[in-house]
Parts: C-alpha cells; sequence; structure tokens
C-alpha cells in the first residue's frame, strides 16, 4: 500500500502539473481555430482568424525579425569581441567588467526602460524610430551573448591557441578570425539563437518604449487581447508560438552542444 | 642561424625575477637544451627568444645580425613547439601544418607540396586529413612539430614538447626527435628537465638553476667537469658525500677516501655508477636494500655516511641486504667542487 502511494503519488502530481501547463496552451490554440469560441469546437474550425491576424499585425511580425536580427547582429559586433577581451585578461578588473554588463539582467525592464525614456525620449528622431526599441533589446540581451561566449572561449587554452598562432605568423586580426571565432563557435550560436528568442519574445521593455506605429509581436499580442474578437488573439498566440517553438528548440540543442564543448 | 642573445633579463610584474641577466650563443645548426628544475626561468628564456615575453630593458637579442629585440612574435619567423602543442581543434592536420605556409600568401599548390613534404618527413601521411582532436599524443606531437617546422623558421624553439607522453612513447619520441632535428639541420632550443632527453638530444646544454645558466657545454663535458654541485646532482646524479675534509683525504664513518687534490673548504660528490665493491677497498658499508634493473643491480648502503649512499653494481648476482662489504671509488672519479649557498 505504501509502496503503492510513493510509486504513483509523483507521478499524478507530474501529469497534473503538465496538464496545469499545457491546458491552456491547448485551448489558447483551439480558440484560435474555432468559428466561434463560445459556442465551442461545434461551431467548425477554421483559418480566417489567422488570416485576420496576418492582414492586422504582419508588420509587428516583420519588426520583431528585423528587431531579432539587427539585435543579433549588434550583439554579435560588440558582445563577441567584448567576451574576447574577457576571456584573455582574466583579473579583477575584468570580473567587475563582466558584473557591470550583466546588470540589466538585474534591472527590470521597466526600470531599464524608464531609465532609456528619461535619457533619450526627448531626441525626437530617435524616441520614434525602431532603433530606439533597439537600443533596449541590445541592452538587455547582451549579458547573454557576453556570457554564452565567455564560458566557451574560458574552456579553451585560448591564450596557448593565439601564441600557437602568432609564432607562425598570424597577426592580432588574423588569430582573431582563425583562431578565437572558430573555437568560440559553440558559445555564439547558443548565445545567438537566445538573442533571437529573448528579442522576438521581450515585452516589458518595448511595451515601455513602442510607439503605435511600431508594435512587435509580443506587444501586439497584448493589444489583440485588449482590442479584439478571443478568437482573433487565440490565432495571434498560435502564430506567436509557431515562431518561438522552433527558436526554443534550437536554443536548447545549441546550448547543451556548447556545454559538451566545455567538458 | 647563429643567436646572439646579449644581458637577457626578465622581472615579472609583482617582482619575480625569474631570470637573471643572461648572454648566450647559439652557432648555426646546433641545437641547445636549456636544463633546470621547475621554476628556474628556462621557459621564460625560450619565451622571451620567441617574442612572447618582454625582457627587461637593455637586452638584445640577434638572429643573424638581425636585432629582433622589439619584433613581434608573428614577424620573427621562429618556429615553436608548445608543452600542450597548442593545434588548432578547428582544422584538419593538413591545415595546421598548412597554416604557417597560408600566413605567409605563398601559392596553393606551393603550400600543397610544402606540406605535403613535411608530413613524407615526420611520417604522418596516414593521418593528414584527420582532424587533430582524433590523434593520440605522439601523433600531435609530430604535428606540432611538422607545423612549426613547415614555414622553415630562422630558429626551431620547443618547451618540453615531450613532457605530456607517457615514459615508453617519450624514450622512443626523444630518439625519433634528435634524428628529425638533424634532418632538418636547423638551430633548435629545446627546453626540458629531464637530463636524459637533454643528453639525448642536444649538442650543448645549458643547465639552469634559479633564473641563471650555472654551466653551458657538452653533455659530456658537464658529465666529465662539472662547474658547481648543482650541475654535477643534476647532470648524472651526483651524491654529496658527508665527511670531514683534511688536505687530499675525506674522513668517513666507513672509512677514509683519497681525493684526487686538496679538498680544504670544499664539497666532494661520488656517481652512484664509479662506486665498486672490492675487497681491498679503504672503506666499508651495509647493504640494506638490493633492486634489479636489468643490466646492473641499485644498492642502498648505510654505514658509509650519516645518510643512505647509492652503489650500481653489473655482476651477475649481488650482496644479500644485511652483508658488510668493502667499497672503493677511484680518487679521480670523485668531484671536488666549491661549496654553495644554501638554496
Ligand atoms: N606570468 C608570470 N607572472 C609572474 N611570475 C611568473 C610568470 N611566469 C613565470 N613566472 C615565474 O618565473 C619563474 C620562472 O618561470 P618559468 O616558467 O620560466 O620556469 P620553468 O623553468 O619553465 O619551470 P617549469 O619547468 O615548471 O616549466 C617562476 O618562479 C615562475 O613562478
Ligand atoms: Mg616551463
Amino acid at each position: 500500500m505504501m509502496r503503492l502511494i510513493t510509486r504513483h503519488v509523483p507521478l499524478a502530481v507530474t501529469l497534473l502539473a503538465c496538464a496545469f501547463l499545457l491546458i491552456p496552451i491547448i485551448q489558447s490554440i483551439l480558440a484560435g481555430l474555432t468559428v466561434n469560441y463560445f459556442r465551442g469546437l461545434s461551431s467548425g474550425l477554421t483559418l480566417k482568424w489567422i488570416v485576420q491576424v496576418w492582414e492586422l499585425y504582419s508588420d509587428s511580425i516583420f519588426l520583431s525579425i528585423w528587431l531579432a536580427l539587427t539585435c543579433l547582429a549588434a550583439t554579435l559586433v560588440i558582445g563577441v569581441p567584448a567576451a574576447y577581451v574577457l576571456a584573455r585578461n582574466p583579473g579583477r578588473i575584468t570580473r567587475v567588467l563582466e558584473e557591470f554588463i550583466s546588470l540589466p539582467l538585474a534591472i527590470p525592464g521597466l526600470a531599464l526602460a524608464l531609465a532609456l525614456l528619461q535619457l533619450y525620449g526627448t531626441v525626437q528622431g530617435f524616441r520614434t524610430s525602431w532603433t530606439f526599441i533597439l537600443v533596449g533589446h541590445v541592452l538587455y540581451t547582451l549579458p547573454f551573448m557576453v556570457r554564452s561566449v565567455l564560458s566557451v572561449l574560458a574552456a579553451i587554452d585560448l591564450r596557448t591557441l593565439e601564441e600557437g598562432a602568432a609564432s607562425l605568423g598570424a597577426g592580432p586580426a588574423r588569430r582573431f578570425v582563425d583562431v578565437v571565432v572558430p573555437n568560440a563557435m559553440p558559445g555564439i550560436l547558443a548565445g545567438a539563437l537566445t538573442v533571437v528568442t529573448l528579442s522576438i519574445g521581450e515585452f516589458n521593455l518595448t511595451w515601455m518604449l513602442h510607439t503605435p506605429y511600431l508594435k512587435t509581436l509580443p506587444v501586439g499580442l497584448a493589444d489583440s487581447y485588449a482590442s479584439m474578437r478571443l478568437e482573433v488573439a487565440s490565432a495571434y498566440t498560435l502564430v506567436f508560438f509557431v515562431m518561438i517553438v522552433p527558436l526554443l528548440m534550437a536554443m536548447q540543442w545549441a546550448s547543451a552542444r556548447a556545454q559538451r564543448i566545455m567538458q | 642561424m647563429t643567436l646572439t642573445l646579449t644581458n637577457i633579463a626578465k622581472t615579472f610584474p609583482g617582482g619575480t625575477k625569474a631570470l637573471l641577466p643572461t648572454d648566450l650563443e647559439i652557432a648555426k645548426g646546433e641545437i641547445l637544451s636549456l636544463l633546470g628544475p621547475s621554476g628556474c626561468g628556462k621557459s621564460t628564456l625560450l619565451r622571451i627568444i620567441a617574442g612572447l615575453e618582454t625582457p627587461d630593458p637593455g637586452a638584445s637579442i640577434v638572429f643573424d645580425g638581425d636585432d629582433v629585440t622589439h619584433q613581434s612574435v608573428e614577424s620573427r619567423k621562429i618556429g615553436m613547439v608548445f608543452q600542450s602543442y597548442a593545434l588548432f581543434p578547428n582544422m584538419s592536420v593538413r591545415s595546421n601544418i598548412g597554416y604557417g605556409l597560408k600566413m605567409q600568401k605563398l601559392p596553393k599548390a606551393e603550400i600543397a607540396a610544402r606540406v605535403d613534404e613535411v608530413i613524407g618527413l615526420c611520417q604522418l601521411a596516414p593521418y593528414a586529413d584527420r582532424a587533430v582532436t582524433a590523434l593520440s599524443g605522439g601523433q600531435k606531437q609530430r604535428v606540432a612539430l611538422a607545423r612549426a617546422m613547415a614555414p622553415r623558421p630562422r630558429v626551431l624553439l620547443l618547451d618540453e614538447p615531450l613532457s605530456a607522453l607517457d615514459a615508453a612513447l617519450r624514450n622512443h619520441l626523444r630518439d625519433e626527435l634528435a634524428l628529425l632535428l638533424r634532418q632538418f639541420g636547423i638551430t633548435a632550443i629545446f627546453v626540458t628537465h629531464d637530463q636524459d632527453e637533454a643528453m639525448a638530444i642536444a649538442d650543448r646544454v645549458a643547465v639552469m638553476s634559479q633564473g641563471q645558466v650555472a654551466q653551458i657545454g657538452t653533455p659530456e663535458a658537464l658529465y666529465r667537469n662539472p662547474a658547481t654541485g648543482f650541475v654535477a646532482r643534476f647532470v648524472g646524479d651526483a651524491m654529496p658525500l658527508e665527511g670531514r675534509i683534511e688536505r687530499a683525504h675525506m674522513h668517513l664513518p666507513g672509512g677514509v677516501l683519497t681525493l684526487p687534490q686538496a679538498g680544504d673548504g670544499q664539497q666532494v660528490l661520488v656517481r652512484a655508477e664509479d662506486i665498486s665493491i672490492d675487497p681491498q677497498g679503504p672503506i666499508t658499508g651495509r647493504v640494506e636494500t638490493v633492486t634489479f634493473l636489468g643490466t646492473h643491480y641499485r644498492i642502498a648502503l648505510s654505514g658509509v655516511m650519516a645518510g643512505p649512499l647509492f652503489m650500481l653494481h653489473a655482476g651477475l648476482s649481488a650482496p644479500k641486504p644485511g652483508d658488510e662489504v668493502r667499497l672503493s671509488i677511484p680518487p679521480e672519479a670523485l668531484l671536488v667542487l666549491p661549496m654553495e649557498m644554501a638554496a
């Protein structure tokens, strides 16, 4: 009897937790596909809500993708060299710098957005431009890129590899391209997927920074729930899902791979 | 290429004097070994020659009349083999070996030809297209050597290139390396803390101690005429005798030895292979342990002096532990050397 309880209770709890997480998602997806949610599935299935989402919000989808890609480019250009410098000069100063770069992680997106608004809110062309949101996204995602690349670089004997390349006649730029970047690749890949996923899904900060003409995917989602039929909003959720889930899975795979390198 | 080093010293930030002012001249095609215990500054000296470390002001490093003191590593045209090999894990064996040639911007066809040549010399043909991560330690070592040699460097610098290998492989590769370096005919500097390795590979050995070159010479000269007790102990494992010296005699608890010269105020050292069992010998000792080593026995003796004394015995049989034996040491085998400061 006791054995039965100890074996089955944890299983039941796990299944319940899964159901607790999954049922709202399934329900939401179904809602986006039914003709009339209040009459239930008996009203029939349709794709018209998805088409409507596309008509109303395709700009948001494209803006989000564009933001994610430019944000990725910015974090690559800033983050990879930054991680390299940190990895090559281990010491107290670099540790402080690393913490400094990670600071945005500890600050709520809302506060970060307010700070940005206070600083740059009055700069006319900038405040209303997509680059304003980009700055927020870069601030928020940069630590993830730096940390991911840094952890891979810290696991290899970068200094000796570079000394080897230098002894063969490679200058600093060649060493960075031929030795540092290829060996940091698992970390760069994991970092890149994290940055794209976070940028596409970011809401707090973006909601504060957005303008009526610049709505990202999650901001549009909130907007659709606030002002559209439930079916449209649910269809929107479905679209969001289709975009973010493959990214999440790729991210899992890439960070598992980076982890393997580090062992 | 002749290498002339003048006044090379290194003080690390924090004040560690890793290297005291050192002068060294290495002839064209010569293989010099830097030999010494851990922390004596061998790597520091080698890395200064490579350009990986900056010497204290006043130093001068000249490669065949070309003053490279202020040149960067990448412009010095050196070859370097690291203890950890530092092979690029993102490249194949072939790309690793060709990397230096690629940096010289040679035509692709010439790179391929020269890589193949070095691959042949180093007997790497079966592994040429493998990833370097899929090689054994010995194979990696050869790739590291091939990679350093392919661009035809002016001087080859090797920092303990064999120490990451297990003992059997190390001995085998040691002889192979000695042969390869002579085939290449290159000027080379070889860092090691293993005296057998230094003796087997080098034309001349510089024995280093505490940031200084204690003595430099051919392996034979160092063995026969060590300049200091440190060199005698490090090259050929000489043991200091603990006794009282009176002119040309040394009084030990086990008897009196005749020295080759008066040795008052000096120290006397002896090597295990110079002690022999001799019924007419002037000193007595007690056999403590006997170890069979194939070609000879190694015997630990007590009673000769306060501490144990070791000898090598090459007969077909050895005395038993507990036996009293009489021993002799030819006077010319005793090394009478100045006392050293306690280290
Ligand atoms: N980057 C550094 N900063 C401070 N001190 C250093 C540095 N590199 C070496 N040293 C010190 O300089 C001295 C000589 O070091 P070096 O590496 O040349 O010794 P080594 O003879 O090569 O020893 P080993 O056989 O252990 O490699 C040591 O006391 C070491 O602690
Ligand atoms: Mg060393």
